[in-house]
């Protein structure tokens, strides 16, 4: 069946109980109720601790067919998750389904327990590096990886689509009867965004962490009426791998055209006015212009209200300057972002739901006025692909960009119009991860297309001093260059679905020839 | 109106991804250079990627090639390779007499005649990086009407001089005034040397200002970056656009009315200030301050 996107989506998909095929960006009116965790008892002066993982695991009572879930803020320096899987192996469960907020290159390791059968399905964010290629080969997983945004994710896990037995969560700060913060700790990471919505809806509820403090922990992040078990490890991450430095402002000349012209887009779009909110990507070119949309708010005396991401260091030094009122925070990239989540009483930290949940009642997406995000290809429908490959192969994660671009008033995706000898602009990209009906504003480096059905924009970015040109322009600009490049050819195997925010299917992916 | 030379922007020729997205930074010219940053073996590979660059790449600037010295071994082919592909104009460097750029003008006219291009439609320009070529400087761009600019090419110039390149830029004072004066009497541009340290943004603005009040109409430059800083300092200041801009009109009325004397706010306007006018208001187009596009369209 051709779904609104214009994908063709089999009604039948293996794993699945039921493929509800995508109806528009908010055609979806959703029904039912938010489930809730098991009703449990913890009888006074009882103890959480618990020696080891392999006691934590057997205290849960987990067993093989059951799902398991972890965080991502520890980003490439996550020791958790690989830990976890490694013991649950040890134990001899089997066939589990992992469903962590996300995936990155250091889970790697996790592969062997994928061929042994220890993971037999897969719901995330995306993938990348080899675990990326794994997913694309259709091997071993005994369903296709399921991708979910941000958003999507903690909607899935409130509805009860993703039940969750055990949520395992790095704590980088836990007192002894399981109150949680990320801000403290050698394994400090900021928010503990994703990990709030696992800790309130799975069954059990096990923290793991390098640094256990006398009861009680404050501030708190996650409640100890939310966890079950505490374990002591003596690491949970590298430090190096969770946060950089201050990222620094790219000096890729173009990636600073691209950032220059998204900040005219803002500045002439109509958005550009005080008590406007922002949210920024954590790519070169959107780092880039945060700069310049500095710049340009210092200029005209622009107060924004609120910042919101994924954080990093540019989004600090505007808060420290008064030129946004405050920040809402699902996660952190880098330690200055972690320094003001501890230090600065305007810093906010935020659940996924409260971020970009469309099934309640109000995510803080649903007041952006603009949002900056990048893409790995984009297509003349306005479509955005961000994760999978020109050959095919998964290695992106979907994270918040459906979700912002949904939300936001003004969605503007920055990519170069080419890679190499690749064009960026195609007739379809290969996955739709955001549909082009929430994507307002594409800029590369040599043109600004503006979505048909934003005629306001449009308007308005005439006064701005940029190239605008229309989608079919840009596509024939990079044509031009490169050729038109063949289809990638692909085979009837199902690999991954991509998962709308509102829980509808997007789009497949289909295992490369 | 003068065609704006502010930046003129070097890339290897050599370097495809390079070559394929020089034309996205609103430099003036692009030069691809065959010349120094291109190694003796990869000389002829990098002819044919110039060439082919310029045959297929619709750049929204003019594009320029430096070619090596018509008296290596490789310059003459150079030419010969790129010529085909109608470069808008050739840059020489290490010019030191008049004849080598008659020699130059000879071929390129040569060559607009067999490709069928309107005979002085390759405009070339020299630059200076030795004494010898400085002291004959004015013959240099004297020796052909192609001649539109005259550079500096500070690097070799200081080993020449036998000094070294300092933060205040006196070593190269003497040159660049020769250079101003030569290229005023010939009329043609000039322009000021490349500034190398691309992560000294201070210093580079310090020198471009310098320059700016020399007279220069442009300096060339190696990196992207350089040319929105650059462009900010030949920016011209909204109170001089305005005063350009009535000085046009009181021109335009003036001619229409076959009035010999012109006059703005009691004051007289002659054929400097109208020129100087028309300077402002190219600069203030090329930056978008003003409608009307820049030269460069």
């Amino acid at each position: 069946m051709i779904n609104k996107a214009g994908r063709d989506i089999p009604l039948v998909i293996p794993g699945f109980k039921e493929v509800k095929l995508y109806n528009g960006a908010f055609g979806t009116v959703p029904t039912g109720r938010v489930v809730g965790p098991k009703i449990t008892v913890n009888k006074p002066r009882s103890e959480k601790i618990v020696k080891s993982i392999d006691q934590a695991i057997e205290a849960t009572g987990l067993k093989s067919g059951m799902t398991i879930s972890f965080h991502h803020h520890f980003r490439n320096g996550d020791y958790v998750l690989n830990m976890v899987v490694e013991a649950i192996a040890r134990k001899g469960i089997k066939d589990i389904t992992l469903a962590a907020s996300s995936l990155t290159s250091t889970h790697d390791a996790i592969i062997p327990f994928i061929e042994q059968g220890v993971i037999t399905a897969i719901e995330t964010s995306g993938g990348r590096g080899k675990l990326g290629e794994l997913f694309t080969s259709g091997k071993y997983l005994k369903k296709p990886v399921l991708i979910r945004s941000h958003g999507g994710r903690a909607r899935a896990i409130e509805s009860g689509e993703l039940a969750i037995d055990v949520a395992f969560i790095g704590a980088p700060a836990c007192d002894t009867y399981g109150n949680i913060n990320g801000i403290e700790g050698k394994s400090a990471c900021g928010s503990m965004g994703y990990a709030m919505c696992d800790a309130t809806y799975a069954d059990q509820v096990v923290a793991i962490t390098d640094h256990l403090v006398p009861h009680p922990l404050f501030p708190i992040s996650i409640p100890q009426t939310n966890v079950d078990y505490i374990v002591e490890v003596d690491a949970i991450g590298d430090p190096k791998g969770i946060a950089s430095g201050a990222l620094r402002i790219s000096r890729d000349p173009k990636e600073l055209i691209i950032a220059e012209y998204a900040a005219s887009v803002i500045e002439y779009s109509g958005y550009f006015k005080n008590d406007y909110s922002l949210q920024l990507g954590s790519g070169g070119a959107s780092l880039a212009a945060a700069q310049f949309i500095k710049e340009k708010m210092i200029e005209q005396g622009i107060v924004g209200s609120f910042g919101v991401g994924g954080i990093t260091a540019p989004f600090i030094d505007m808060l420290e300057q008064g030129l946004f009122k405050t920040l809402f925070d699902v996660q952190d990239f880098d330690i200055p972002s972690i320094d003001s989540l501890r230090n600065n009483p305007n810093h906010l930290e935020m659940s996924a739901s409260y971020y970009a949940n469309p099934h309640n009642r109000g995510p803080i997406v649903n007041k952006l006025d603009v949002v900056i995000l990048s893409a790995t290809e984009v297509d003349v429908d306005f479509n955005v692909n961000v994760i999978t490959n020109s050959n095919g192969v998964i290695m992106g994660a979907s994270g918040g960009h459906c979700d912002t671009a949904a939300g936001a008033g003004l969605s503007i995706v920055v990519a170069p119009l080419l890679r190499g000898r690749l064009p960026m602009v195609l007739d379809r990209v290969h996955t739709i991860v955001t549909p082009g009906e929430t994507v307002d504003v594409i800029v590369t480096e040599r043109g600004v297309a503006v979505n048909p059905n934003r005629k306001d924009v449009l308007e308005n970015l005439k006064e701005a001093n940029i190239p605008l040109m229309s989608i079919e322009e840009l596509q024939h600009i990079a044509y031009n260059l490169t050729g038109k490049p063949e289809a990638i050819p692909v085979t009837d195997d199902i690999v991954g679905v991509v998962e709308y925010r509102d829980g509808t299917i997007l789009d497949v992916i289909r295992k490369p020839v | 109106m003068e065609k704006l030379r502010r930046a003129m922007m070097f890339v290897p020729g050599n370097n495809p991804g390079m070559l394929q997205n020089a034309g996205i930074y609103k430099a003036d010219t692009v030069i691809f250079d065959v010349e120094d940053s291109v190694l003796i073996s990869e000389k002829d590979a990098a002819r044919q990627l110039v060439h082919n660059v310029i045959k297929t790449v619709k750049y929204p600037c003019e594009v320029a090639v430096r070619i090596n010295h018509i008296t290596t071994p490789y310059g003459k082919e150079d030419l010969a390779v790129i010529l085909p592909a109608k470069p808008d104009l050739i840059r020489l460097p290490k010019a030191e007499t008049a004849e080598e750029i008659k020699i130059i003008d000879e071929i390129i006219s040569e060559a607009e005649e067999k490709n069928g291009f309107a005979h002085g439609s390759i405009k070339m320009m020299a630059a200076i990086e030795t004494a010898k070529g400085l002291m004959k400087a004015y013959e240099i761009c004297s020796a052909s009407p192609r001649m539109v600019a005259l550079a500096l090419g500070a690097e070799d110039f200081l080993a020449d001089l036998k000094t070294t390149r300092s933060s205040h830029g006196s070593e190269l004072f003497g040159a660049r005034s020769q250079i101003i004066l030569a290229a005023r009497a010939a009329g043609v541009q000039a322009i000021d040397t490349v500034f190398t340290n691309v992560n000294d943004e201070e210093a580079f603005i310090a020198e471009t200002t310098r320059i700016k009040e020399m007279g220069f109409d442009g300096k060339s430059v190696i990196n992207p970056r350089q040319i929105k800083m650059l462009y900010k300092i030949f920016a011209p200041t909204e109170k001089e656009i305005d005063l350009a801009e009535r000085v046009l009109a009181a021109y335009e009325e003036a001619k229409a009315k076959n009035s010999g004397v012109i006059a703005l706010n009691g004051k007289m306007i002659d054929v400097p200030v109208v020129t100087r006018a028309e300077r402002v208001i190219g600069y203030a187009r090329a930056l978008g301050l003003r409608k009307g596009g820049s030269t460069n369209d």
